[in-house]
C-alpha cells in the first residue's frame, strides 16, 4: 500500500504543478491555431498573477482577483493583437516585448501599492482558492486502491485545477466540433481561403486572442491565489515558455498537449519527491543530479519520440490582403 | 583648463581630508530576494534603519534584481560619495573585491562571506550551525512522528551548513529521528520560488514529517504557508518569522544580519572600523532562536529548559557543533 500512496502523492503533485502549464498551453493553442504565435504567455500569466493577488488582497475575494487577472490578461492579449494583427507587426518580437514589460510591471506596481519590495502581502484564509474535498472522499478513503486514488489524487484540489482539466476536452470540442473551431483552424492554415469565404481573418484572430487572455489570466490567478499565496517577482519562473514547448511537443492538439504538460509536471514532481531519498540499489543521489531530471527527460522525449512537429501553416505570418 | 582642474581636485581633496570620522555616508545593497523578503535581506534593512534612527544619518540603498547589477551598484554607490557600503549576501563577494580595489578609501562590509585579505573590506559570517542546532532540538522535541524536514534555498555550502547544524540538533535529542533534506534549486531563482517550496514541504509531510525548517529566503514563505495549510509546524529563518503564521511557526533561527550591518556603520562612525573577518555566533548573540508571544504556547517550559541548557553548553564550548565541510 505504501507504494501506491507514494505514487498517488507524486501524481497529485503532478496535477498541481501541471495546472498552470495546461492553461497556458491551451491558451497558446488557441492563438497559434488562429495564426498568432504567442511568446507572451509567460508575461500574461505573470501579470495575471500580480493582479489576482493584489485584488484578492484588497477585496478579500479570490473570485474578484480571478476576474481582474482575466481582464488584465485579455487587455494584454488585445495589445498583442493590435500590434501584430491590426498593424501586422512581428508576433515573436511583440510577445517577447510583453514578457519584458510585465516582468517589470508587476514588481513596480507592487512596490508602490504595498511597499513590500515588489511583492504583494501574503494572502490568508478566504483570500485564496481553497482545496475542495469532493463528495464521498472521506467515506471512500479507507477503500483500498480506489479510495486512495479518489481521495489522494482526484479530490482535494482547488477549483482552478478542475477548471484546467475541464478546459482540455472543452477546447477539443470547440476546435473540432463547432463552426467557430473550423474557422479558427482555417484562419491559421489558409487565411486567404477564409477571407474569400467572407469571414474576417482579423476578427477570428482577435477572438482567439480573447480566449487566450482568459486562459492565461486563470493560470496567473492559480499561481498567486491558489497554488501560492501572494505575488512574488518572477514567480512564473519560465512556466510560460515550458507551456509553449509542451504545445509544440503536443503538435498543437489539445490531447497530446495535455499529455506533454503532464509529462513536464510529472518530471518536476518526481524531482521534488526523490531528492534526498535513498533509492533502492543506487543509494543517495546528489540533489543537483536529481534537479537535472526534468530537462534530460524533455530532451530525450523531444529527440526520441515525438517525430516531426509541424505547426499551423500561417502561424507567425501577418495576414495582408492582396490589393 | 588644466589649472582649473588641479584647483578643483585640490579642493575636493581638502574637503575629503577635512571630513572627520563622524561624517559617514552609508549605503546598503540588498541581494536578490528583495528588501522585504521577511528574512535575510529584511534583517539587513532593519540594521540599516536602526542606524539611521540612532544616528540621524540617511543611507542610500539598492536592490539587486539581476546578476549583472552587482558590480555596477557597488561602483555607483562609491562614486556618488558613499564611504561605507554594506552588501548583504555572499553572492556579492566577487563584485566587492573588484570595486574595493578601485576605491581604496571607501569602507566595504559584506555579510555571509569571509574575506581577510582586502584591507578595506570588513566581512561578517555567522555560525548558522549553532542556531540551527537549537531549532533542530526544538523540532525533534516537538515532533510526534520522529521525522522532520529541512528545505534549503539554493544548494550552496552556506545553506548546507544550516541543514547540517539542524540535523545534529535533531539527533542530539533523538538519535533515531529521520531528517529529510531538500534543496529548492541550484540557481539564484531558488530564493524566490514559493510554490516550489510549498511542493517540497508537502512532499516531506507526505513522507511523515511534522516539522519543517525553511532556510530559503522568500521561497521559505511557501514552506511556512504549506505547513500552516496542512496543520503542521514550521521553523523560520534569518528574521523572526514567528508572526507570519502564529500557531504554526514553531520558532525562527534568527541570524542577526541587522547586528552586522549596524556594527558596520556604527564602527565607521565612531572610527573603530577595521577590515577583516568577524564571526557572529551564539556566544555574541549573532545567531539565536526566537521566542515571543506568537510561539509561546507551542514551546513548553521543559523544551525550553533543554534547549537553553544546550545553548549554555555550546557557548561554554563543552558541546561542539560541527560546521558543514563540503
Amino acid at each position: 500500500m505504501d507504494n501506491l500512496n507514494d505514487i498517488v502523492t507524486i501524481l497529485a503533485s503532478t496535477v498541481r504543478l501541471g495546472t498552470p502549464l495546461i492553461l497556458c498551453a491551451i491558451a497558446g493553442l488557441f492563438s497559434e491555431r488562429s495564426g498568432v504565435v504567442d511568446m507572451g504567455l509567460e508575461g500574461k500569466m505573470l501579470g495575471g498573477a500580480f493582479l489576482a493577488a493584489s485584488v484578492a488582497y484588497l477585496t478579500g475575494s479570490p473570485w474578484l482577483g480571478l476576474l481582474a487577472a482575466i481582464g488584465f490578461s485579455i487587455a494584454i492579449s488585445m495589445l498583442h493583437g493590435y500590434a501584430c494583427v491590426t498593424l501586422n507587426g512581428d508576433q515573436v518580437v511583440t510577445g517577447v516585448a510583453i514578457n519584458i514589460m510585465i516582468a517589470g510591471f508587476g514588481p513596480t506596481f507592487a512596490f508602490s501599492w504595498f511597499n513590500l519590495g515588489g511583492r504583494t502581502p501574503n494572502l490568508s484564509g478566504g483570500q485564496r482558492f481553497k482545496d475542495i474535498t469532493l463528495p464521498l472522499a472521506d467515506t471512500l478513503k479507507d477503500v483500498p486502491v480506489i479510495g486512495t486514488i479518489y481521495d489522494g489524487l482526484i479530490s482535494g484540489h482547488n477549483i482552478l485545477v478542475y477548471v484546467a482539466f475541464a478546459v482540455v476536452p472543452l477546447s477539443w470540442w470547440v476546435l473540432y466540433k463547432t463552426r467557430f473551431g473550423l474557422r479558427l483552424r482555417a484562419v491559421g492554415e489558409n487565411p486567404s481561403a477564409v477571407d474569400v469565404a467572407g469571414i474576417s481573418v482579423r476578427g477570428m484572430r482577435y477572438q482567439a486572442l480573447v480566449i487566450n487572455g482568459v486562459l492565461c489570466g486563470i493560470a496567473g490567478a492559480y499561481l498567486s491565489t491558489a497554488h501560492g499565496a501572494g505575488f512574488i517577482r518572477d514567480m512564473s519562473a519560465g512556466k510560460g515558455y515550458l507551456a509553449l514547448a509542451a504545445l509544440i511537443f503536443g503538435k498543437w492538439k489539445p490531447g497530446p498537449t495535455l499529455a506533454a504538460c503532464l509529462l513536464f509536471a510529472f518530471a518536476d514532481a518526481v524531482q521534488v519527491r526523490i531528492q534526498g531519498v535513498p533509492l533502492p540499489f543506487i543509494g543517495m543521489v546528489p540533489s543537483s543530479f536529481v534537479q537535472m531530471i526534468p530537462y534530460v527527460l524533455t530532451v530525450l522525449v523531444l529527440a526520441g519520440f515525438v517525430g516531426k512537429s509541424v505547426g499551423p501553416k500561417a502561424a507567425g505570418i501577418p495576414y495582408v490582403k492582396e490589393r | 583648463m588644466k589649472k582649473l582642474l588641479a584647483v578643483l581636485s585640490a579642493t575636493t581633496a581638502l574637503a575629503a581630508g577635512a571630513a572627520s570620522a563622524a561624517d559617514v555616508s552609508p549605503a546598503i545593497i540588498f541581494d536578490m530576494g528583495g528588501k522585504f523578503d521577511k528574512s535575510f535581506n529584511e534583517s539587513a534593512y532593519n540594521g540599516a534603519e536602526k542606524f539611521a534612527k540612532d544616528s540621524g544619518v540617511k543611507y542610500r540603498e539598492f536592490e539587486i534584481t539581476n546578476e549583472a547589477q552587482r558590480e555596477q551598484a557597488l561602483r555607483n554607490m562609491a562614486r556618488r560619495g558613499s564611504n561605507v557600503i554594506a552588501a548583504a549576501g555572499f553572492a556579492q563577494e566577487e563584485a566587492m573585491r573588484t570595486v574595493a580595489k578601485e576605491f581604496p578609501d571607501v569602507k566595504f562590509c559584506i555579510v555571509d562571506s569571509a574575506i581577510e585579505d582586502v584591507p578595506n573590506i570588513r566581512s561578517y559570517t555567522f555560525k548558522e550551525e549553532e542556531g540551527s542546532f537549537l531549532v533542530g532540538m526544538i523540532a525533534a522535541l516537538k515532533s510526534q512522528t520522529g521525522k522532520v524536514g529541512f528545505v534549503g534555498g539554493m544548494d550552496i555550502p552556506l545553506i548546507r551548513n544550516f541543514g547540517h547544524g539542524y540535523e545534529q540538533g535533531v539527533k542530539y535529542v533523538a538519535s533515531g529521528d529521520e531528517v529529510f533534506m531538500n534543496m529548492t534549486g541550484t540557481t539564484p531563482a531558488a530564493w524566490t520560488d514559493p510554490t516550489k517550496g510549498a511542493e517540497l514541504a508537502k512532499s516531506q509531510f507526505d513522507r511523515g514529517a511534522d516539522v519543517v525548517y525553511a532556510a530559503a529566503g522568500a521561497t521559505g514563505l511557501g514552506v511556512l504557508q504549506a505547513a500552516a495549510d496542512a496543520g503542521k509546524f514550521s521553523i523560520g529563518v534569518d528574521s523572526n518569522q514567528n508572526w507570519i503564521h502564529p500557531g504554526s511557526v514553531l520558532t525562527s533561527m534568527v541570524k542577526r544580519v541587522d547586528v552586522a550591518v549596524y556594527d558596520c556603520y556604527n564602527s565607521a562612525k565612531d572610527g573603530s572600523w577595521k577590515g577583516g573577518h568577524e564571526v557572529l555566533s551564539l556566544a555574541n548573540s549573532g545567531v539565536d532562536f526566537a521566542m515571543d508571544d506568537n510561539n509561546k504556547p507551542l514551546i513548553s517550559d521543559e523544551m525550553l529548559a533543554k534547549v537553553n541548557d544546550a545553548k549554555a553548553k555550546i557557548i561554554a564550548g563543552t558541546l561542539k557543533v560541527e560546521p558543514y565541510t563540503p
